[in-house]
């Protein structure tokens, strides 16, 4: 990034070959954890598509109609159902908390403690309010309108096991990340980055790097969501 | 002492882009997925939700992605180790199509039909 010996290297496809053929490390530039996140976030991405393809896959073939999300996953408002409402907010708030987590890991670089730390905990805040939602929508499916893994009153069964395995895996994703994002907000207003302190559970030096390698999954939370709001809720 | 002096010069290296682009990429995040509940909002049906669903979905996670995720900032080295694999989910959701078709297909076929 604005590392003066990077500067120095050539940029774009010429780089890209100089990198390979360095004898070197690859990713200059990138800090090992930061590399490491993105070697997991790729692996996570296989994951989540294997998911998504199979819901397609399965979403094709069956013979019987398959629900129709804008009216399973309606919402009374003032007595008339709305559709999706519910869900529209989830994106906003997750979409806001994406946002809140650039603005902290931009503030991480620049070693303002108090506001990185600041937006590291509204983070963690519109995480949980996320993870919460989608406990009371998980709620209304499985009392109010017995939607099960094996069958649900709409049409297709297939459906609700759909529906709980992407939107929980995704779910546990968040409520990972909203854990982390409360340990790493403290640790961040303790100072525990300017000082270096030792990490508890690592004994390494710790740097504002992490909030950059924090922000990643957490962005990569929010994609994941982009891609369930399309294909899952949308479509 | 000179690794000490890097080391200090390592500690103030900082990316820092304006504060703005942040903020612009928020909103652009939040009128995509406001232009999204809306295909939905007017029941738009077919082809053409199909169409304004997936260009809302790519357009949003390129945002994220490229911005968000500093990729617009990266060396090309880490860019394309983390993008080429994505051809590999293509072709397979190219394989599930014309499988899903099929499977589709032969149950419609033998039910309607008969062994």
């Amino acid at each position: 990034m604005s590392d003066p010996t990077l500067d120095k290297l050539p940029g774009g496809y010429k780089g890209l070959a100089s990198d390979f053929g360095s004898d070197q490390t690859l990713f200059k530039g990138v800090n090992w954890g930061k590399a490491m996140m993105w070697v997991f976030l790729l692996s996570d991405t296989f994951i989540f598509s294997c998911f998504l393809i199979s819901y397609m896959k399965v979403r094709a073939s069956v013979v019987e109609p398959w629900p129709y999300p804008s009216e399973v996953f309606a919402l009374n408002f003032l007595g008339v159902p709305v559709p999706l409402l519910l869900i529209a907010i989830m994106t906003f708030v997750l979409i806001t908390s994406s946002g809140t987590m650039a603005l902290a890991v931009k503030y991480g670089y620049e070693r303002n403690r108090k506001l990185c730390a600041l937006f590291v905990f509204l983070t963690a805040l519109g995480g949980l309010t996320f993870v919460g939602m989608q406990a009371f929508e998980w709620t209304k499916l499985i009392f109010h309108e017995g939607v099960r893994p094996w069958g649900n009153p709409y049409g297709a069964a297939q459906f609700g096991s759909f529906f709980f395995m992407i939107t929980g895996f995704h779910g546990t994703h968040v409520s990972i990340g909203v854990i982390f994002l409360f340990i790493f907000a403290r640790k961040t207003f303790r100072g525990d980055f300017d000082n270096a302190r030792r990490g508890f559970f690592t004994s390494m030096k710790s740097d504002y790097v992490a909030i950059e390698i924090l922000g990643l999954y957490w962005h990569f939370v929010d994609l994941v969501w982009v891609f369930i709001f399309a294909f899952f809720y949308l479509w | 002492m000179v690794n000490q002096m890097m080391a200090e010069t390592k500690k103030e290296k900082t990316t820092t882009h304006k504060i703005g682009i942040y903020l612009w990429i928020w909103g652009l995040l939040f009128v995509l997925s406001f232009f999204s509940y809306m295909v939905d909002w007017f029941e738009f049906q077919g082809l053409l939700r199909w169409t304004l669903i997936v260009t809302f979905m790519l357009l949003k996670a390129g945002l994220i992605m490229s911005i968000f995720m500093h990729l617009f900032w990266e060396r090309y080295a880490i860019v394309n180790v983390l993008l080429w694999p994505m051809t590999a989910i293509a072709c397979f959701i190219g394989l599930m199509v014309s499988e899903g078709y099929y499977t589709v297909f032969t149950r419609l076929f033998y039910f309607v039909v008969g062994g």
